[in-house]
């Protein structure tokens, strides 16, 4: 029995060596076999941490700072290390309600009591400074640094643009954003989103299970530098920009000057605007909504997204395409019997029969609707929609119809109608120079943006060729020009042909019976053209193309006055203080000024 | 002079260096669970790592007072010890003071002791005195009952304390009565009853009703000798039914909350990763993570941080799989199957009964330590919150095992000079 008995020992050694083996074998499942852990135990661990760069800084053509970055503060909550606490304390300094706090408290809960959460978001600098001296007091809050877009001054506000979160889309389309990150929505901040974001860098740090942090990971090995954002130099000159503003103010319309030499825009302006520093930060999504149910549009860019019809401006374009053609001459020389005159009348007193240079100069419509007769009906061309389309080619050559697809987002082409669109109208071959006269003035199918008239100032200026319009010069340092927009565009008019429309615009100013002659500007040759464009829901606008000097020309330019009548009235005087302020530095016809600035066009209804 | 000379001759070194090793890893890896770089000094008193070495230095005061000590002092005193131990702990349910819901620590000053400790080797001294008696037949009824009287006293005041970890270790003993002449059925009935538990929390019971009437017809109808027995055979089916049909209400009823929550978690009925579940998953997370080779020395990061709970005490595996890796916890398991196997070896060489059944004793305590605390933290057992031998921290643990192990040891050094 007891030999039988100590055999048992063998039964115990077993027992002993069986549960070994059952654990050495899950122990090979648990870590030899499965991975998962591995990836649990850094996700318990480690936590990304995102340096956000600061976004690239925004310059004028001199150099002027007209966009930065700020400090902005987000404050964090760890609902977990939050203690007792004087919450009406707390809820003074931050300039909240009591029930704000609750719910945001109950918020950062929910998500999670050991992980922080923002509690308030994008405390301004200011503001900070008070809560910082007394953060100490509110365990469980703590500080992130973001930075704020920051305005040096409140212009051009469309021109730059503004930067707000992504959203779903924006993330899905490009996978370097992440919640929360921010992104260009509109302007050069959206077009130059790629060089102003700069890099964000990643800081892997270990936590504790309280999620305190522990330190860098193997040493950083995982972590990248954050790279900033390449600044930007724009052709904008500030002053002329505010000044223009300034000029626009109470009135509906837009100003664009451009600079001949290069096609980088002086000055970008739609009215009504905006300043710019109300989108951004916590305000923003409130101001937002304001200005988008504002029925003056104050967010619409007019300027590039509004069309109209030239108008007269129209007809110094009118004018090179039939010189090209050889079907006008200088000296050519048609009647005008005023109000009188069929198919168009004309709506100016002056002189009867005229040659071109007085037609443009006093805005004759009989005579270009000659003009434009003589091109369609050009026996070199076998019909009338040949010859149309080849005067469609020459207007396209001016920059009409298209986009300039630079660095100006949303903008719109326009529209010069096409011969199909005419023959879907009028059936092939029942159409005419006739049928299609208001385009010999500017008027009926043809859509033009503000951005199109000034570059058309620009080609008069440059006696033929363009630079396409664009707002940023060069990126990263002054000296980096973007390449692109210096590709010289030329029209299909020879430089020859212009001297004659020049001369016609100069004498708009300076001649007898000017269309702007009361906007002269003493000691400055200015080239311009006036056109009052009928508008079917109101008043007239006036619209006013011009460049200056006329040997040399520095700027060219548009300026549309919606609903304000003439273009000698409103558009002209304003051009001419633009030319006064961009070339002299100083406005010497205080009365004009005041006239301007005073004007208010704006009827609310 | 003859006599020390015969001690230190006569130990079993074996088992005294394995002792050795696993307090050693035991310090190290308490180092390295609570490791950090402000208190770099492995003398921190502060620290648990600075604490155990005073624990160990103790322990080897009390392992070489036990060796001086004669072996007969413990064979003639061990009711007087058992007793002692038994008034301790009646005395810590009304002394004691409460840590974490068990009422089971004296506190003297910045001091604890854990009575129950003491009561492990308490009860193998006093199982092995009265088995060992040479009027006592362990055939008889009566002496089954004193013995399972010896083992469950003890126990019943430990349950009393709230500690269920501790007073499960008793149970362990079966396999010393296993080993003096208990029926081997009921080792397989326990398996059996241990089994028919956990299917009847997982499964519909009267599914597992179903199942065992099947299991008796299939019985029944295919051997010939039971078919003669019929009315037994009915009777056990009955008892059989009426303990699924309890299992419900015991689970219900007797079981403490936090109980249940950590068997359905241990058995995938809830799953809750932020609760009772927590401790096994980032323990399972912080094993799993060590991989093949392990994290290396202090590189551990699950436990560090903190994401292991108890990680120096009951989760002291845990550190020891996230820095070692697989290779480190088959070490640490081949030593302890070597101690275990040892120990049994040591025990059948004595020729005193007394000696061989307190070897036994010790073995299965240790065993049952060993199986529960690793199962617990690799998954395979509910959470009971018992130490690892000889590597969690704690000073009642270290002294009681230590205790344990070398009145054997000491036991067998003397083996060839009694009787």
């Amino acid at each position: 029995m007891n030999r039988n008995l100590s055999e048992r020992k063998y039964v115990v050694i077993a027992i002993f060596v069986i549960v070994a083996v059952i654990f050495i074998v899950r122990l090979l499942i648990l870590q030899v076999f499965d991975d998962s852990y591995i990836l649990s135990a850094e996700n318990n661990v480690l936590r990304k941490i995102t340096i956000y760069p600061n976004r690239g800084r925004i310059y004028d053509r001199n150099g002027e700072l007209l966009v930065y970055d700020e400090a902005a503060y987000d404050l964090l909550v760890i609902p977990r290390q939050v203690k007792d606490m004087d919450t009406a304390e707390f809820c003074r300094v931050l300039n909240i309600s009591d029930s704000v706090f609750k719910v945001k408290m109950k918020k950062a809960k929910k998500y999670s009591r050991y992980k922080p959460s923002i509690f308030l978001e994008q405390i301004s600098k200011h503001e900070f400074g008070y809560l910082e001296e007394k953060l100490y007091k509110f365990p469980g809050f703590y500080v992130q640094t973001r930075s704020l877009r920051k305005y040096t001054r409140p212009i051009a506000a469309h021109t730059l643009g503004y930067i707000g979160e992504v959203n779903s889309r924006e993330m899905k389309a490009d996978s370097y954003y992440s919640q929360g990150d921010y992104i260009g929505k509109s302007g050069i901040e959206k077009f130059f989103e790629k060089d102003l974001r700069g890099r964000k860098g990643v800081e892997m740090v270990m936590v504790d299970v309280h999620n305190r942090q522990q330190g860098s990971y193997k040493n950083g090995k995982y972590d990248t530098l954050s790279v900033p954002g390449k600044d930007l130099y724009l052709s904008i000159d500030a002053d002329l920009q505010a000044y223009a503003e300034r000029l626009m103010q109470n009135k509906i319309g837009s100003i664009v000057a451009i600079d001949p030499e290069t096609g980088g825009i002086l000055a970008f302006v739609t009215s009504p605007t905006y300043d710019p520093n109300l989108l951004v930060g916590r305000v923003r999504g409130k101001n937002f909504g304001l200005l988008m149910h504002d029925s003056l549009k104050p967010l619409l860019n007019r300027a590039i997204m509004g069309t109209y019809s030239p108008g007269s401006t129209f007809k110094p374009v009118q004018a090179l395409i039939g010189l090209q053609e050889n079907v006008l001459r200088k000296s050519t020389s048609y009647v005008c019997y005023g109000p009188a005159t069929t198919p168009i009348k004309c709506t100016h007193n002056h002189q009867s029969p005229l040659q071109l240079q007085q037609a443009i100069e006093q805005s004759c419509n009989p005579y270009f609707w000659n003009v434009f007769k003589s091109i369609i009906n050009n026996p070199k061309y076998r019909s009338a929609e040949e010859a149309y389309k080849v005067w469609r080619s020459y207007v396209l050559s001016f920059g009409f119809g298209t986009k300039f697809k630079t660095d100006i987002p949303f903008e719109v082409s326009g529209n010069v109608p096409t011969a199909e669109y005419f023959n879907k109208i009028y059936g092939k071959g029942h159409w005419n120079a006739l049928t299609i006269r208001s385009l010999a003035i500017g008027q009926g199918e043809i859509l033009v943006t503000p951005l199109q008239l000034a570059n058309e100032s620009v080609i008069i200026a440059n006696k033929g060729y363009y630079y396409p319009p664009h707002i940023v010069e060069a990126t990263g340092s002054p000296d980096n020009i973007i390449k692109e927009f210096r590709v010289k565009k030329k029209t299909m008019v020879e430089p020859d042909k212009f001297d004659v429309v020049r001369e016609a615009m100069l004498e708009v100013f300076e001649g007898e019976h000017g269309t702007a002659r009361w906007a002269k500007l003493e000691g400055v040759k200015i080239a311009g053209k006036t056109g009052t464009v009928q508008n079917p829901h109101g008043k007239d606008h006036s619209i006013f193309v011009a460049f200056a000097p006329m040997d040399n020309p520095k700027i060219a330019m548009s300026v549309i006055v919606e609903n304000s009548g003439y273009g000698s009235t409103w558009a002209a005087p304003i051009a001419s203080l633009m030319i006064e302020q961009y070339l002299n530095d100083t406005i010497t016809r205080p009365r004009l000024e005041k006239r301007i600035l005073d004007g208010n066009l704006i009827s609310r209804y | 002079m003859r006599r020390g000379n015969n001690i230190l001759q006569n130990i079993d070194w074996i088992t005294v260096l394995l002792y050795l090793i696993l307090v050693l890893v035991g310090w190290v890896n308490i180092y390295a669970a609570v490791y950090n770089e402000e208190h770099g000094s492995i003398l921190d008193m502060t620290q648990n790592y600075g604490k155990q070495l005073l624990w160990i230095g103790t322990s080897v005061l009390l392992a070489l007072v036990i060796l001086l000590i004669d072996a007969k002092f413990f064979s003639t005193f061990s009711y007087l010890i058992y007793f002692l131990t038994l008034m301790l702990l009646i005395g810590v349910l009304l002394f004691g003071r409460e840590i974490a819901g068990s009422k089971s620590w004296f506190q003297i000053g910045s001091f604890s002791l854990q009575p129950a400790e003491l009561g492990k080797f308490a009860t193998a001294l006093a199982l092995a005195k009265y088995l060992s008696g040479i009027d006592k037949d362990f055939s008889k009824f009566k002496t089954k009952v004193v013995a399972a009287f010896i083992i469950m006293f003890p126990a019943m005041l430990i349950l009393l304390q709230h500690d269920t970890g501790s007073a499960l270790v008793y149970t362990s003993f079966i396999l010393v009565l296993y080993r003096e002449g208990l029926s081997g059925n009921l080792l397989i009935l326990g398996l059996i009853v241990a089994i028919l538990f956990v299917v009847t929390l997982l499964v519909n019971k009267f599914i597992v009703i179903g199942i065992i009437a099947a299991l008796f017809i299939l019985f029944y109808l295919l051997n010939k000798a039971v078919r003669k027995r019929l009315f037994p055979l009915i009777g056990v089916f009955i008892i059989a039914s009426m303990y699924v049909l309890s299992v419900d209400y015991v689970f219900e009823n007797v079981l403490e909350p936090h109980q249940k929550k950590r068997i359905n978690v241990l058995l995938g009925i809830e799953t809750d990763i932020r609760g009772a579940g927590y401790n096994v998953h980032q323990s399972k997370i912080a094993i799993g993570s060590g991989g093949f080779s392990g994290k290396g020395f202090l590189k551990g990061t699950q436990t560090k941080f903190d994401f292991v709970p108890e990680q120096s005490t009951d989760f002291i595996f845990c550190t020891i799989g996230e820095e070692w890796g697989f290779v480190g916890s088959f070490i640490l398991i081949m030593l302890f199957l070597a101690l275990l196997i040892r120990l049994i070896f040591l025990a059948e060489r004595q020729r005193s009964k007394f000696s061989r059944i307190y070897g036994y004793g010790v073995a299965s305590v240790l065993f049952f330590h060993f199986t529960i605390n690793l199962g617990m933290t690799i998954g395979l057992f509910p959470v009971i919150g018992i130490p690892l031998p000889f590597i969690s921290y704690g000073g009642s643990s270290l002294w009681g095992f230590t205790i344990l192990l070398f009145i054997f040891i000491k036991q067998d050094s003397e083996r060839l000079e009694l009787l």
